[in-house]
């Protein structure tokens, strides 16, 4: 994904210091934020998406040395499978499903231009492991939207943008999975916050992305 | 235990320690040391919710070859459970199934059929016709 036009070598230093400055910008967000994610989850669920998405995101930091050793495909695998380990909610399966399944497709792709396709196959994994749809009220409803994004191949800016908005317009659904939807209605006008963790975690990393220039 | 007896084992997955320890007592006093029993409760910290290690290193304790029914409350136990029985890998993977039934009364009816030496399909069967379909 990111390879240099110099060749291998340089790309694995390359990946070192992109795995890194990723870790570090999800870290920040999510750290930030995890107060935000709490209340949003108190209102519709049991108030602790932003706990666990803390502990989850804070395992993957004070692993960041050994993660950013290892080439991109194996690093974002293993950081799926820290959070598996360690959220302690159903986030953990679901974000970490998601990372599970794009390094493993990352890894056996060469083509930078697939990873849309790695992308809509990985989230399509997400809905099986939550047996959700799109209009669920889920993490989906973001993840979608920035897969089109990335299908249409948008700059980093508006992905972040479709992400944000998208998350926004999870208030106008009912929620149909999760603890949420043992609220029905009730669940309507309420940000998910499943959905506000993705985005955060999208903007986060696009940001970072627009900042990036490889060595 | 491991793997050693020929009923099939139970485990016990809630968001909180208390109800899943007190399930399993409640199993334990139903059927002795007949039937191979963990449980699982609480988010790695030990707070409420769940632990995908924890539920996997449950599943190993109370291995049986005749294989393992899993009983959870909530959807995050369901989801933990699910990846917790994905990482057993091939073939054990396929000799745990995660029971849809409520959760006190399906392991306590399950674990009496499984320490009569029901199969894995017939405990997890039994359990299920507690649930509204």
């Amino acid at each position: 994904m990111v390879k240099s036009r110099e060749g291998r070598l340089l790309s694995l230093q390359t990946d070192r210091e992109l795995v890194l400055g990723l870790i570090e910008a999800c870290h920040e967000a999510i750290v930030i934020h995890a107060d935000d994610l709490c209340e949003l989850d108190r209102a519709i669920g049991d108030g602790d998406h932003g706990t666990n998405m803390r502990r989850g995101c804070e395992a993957v930091y004070l692993d960041r040395e050994r993660l950013c050793s290892l080439p991109l495909p194996q690093a974002i695998e293993t950081i799926g499978m820290t959070l598996v380990m360690s959220v302690g909610g159903a986030s953990g399966p679901l974000y970490g499903t998601l990372l599970i399944e794009i390094g493993r497709r990352l890894g056996t792709r060469e083509n930078e231009a697939d990873f849309a396709t790695i992308l809509g196959e990985a989230v399509d994994a997400v809905a099986r492991r939550g047996r959700a749809h799109a209009g669920d009220k889920t993490l989906l409803d973001v993840l979608y939207p920035v897969q089109t994004e990335m299908v249409r191949q948008s700059a980093l800016i508006n992905i972040a943008k479709r992400a944000e908005v998208s998350a926004q317009l999870t208030a106008d659904m009912k929620a149909m999975r999760g603890r949420a939807s043992f609220l029905g209605d009730r669940s309507i006008g309420h940000v998910d916050p499943g959905a506000s963790s993705c985005a955060l975690l999208t903007t986060a990393i696009c940001r970072y992305l627009r900042e990036y220039r490889p060595a | 235990m491991k793997g050693k007896t020929a009923n099939v084992g139970i485990v016990i997955v809630s968001h909180s320690p208390l109800v899943a320890k007190g399930t399993a007592d409640m199993v334990r006093q139903m059927v002795g040391d007949s039937v191979p029993l963990s449980w699982c409760g609480g988010n790695p910290e030990g707070g409420l919710g769940t632990n995908a290690a924890g539920i996997l290193a449950a599943i190993e304790a109370a291995w049986s070859d005749h294989g393992v029914a899993v009983f959870v409350d909530l959807g995050g136990a369901e989801t933990n459970s699910e990846m917790a029985i994905e990482m057993l890998g091939e073939p054990r993977s396929g000799m745990v199934a995660i029971c849809n039934s409520p959760l006190v009364e399906g392991a306590v009816i399950a674990a009496a059929e499984a320490a009569g030496g029901a199969s894995l399909a017939k405990v997890v069967a039994t359990a299920q016709e507690l649930s509204p379909s």
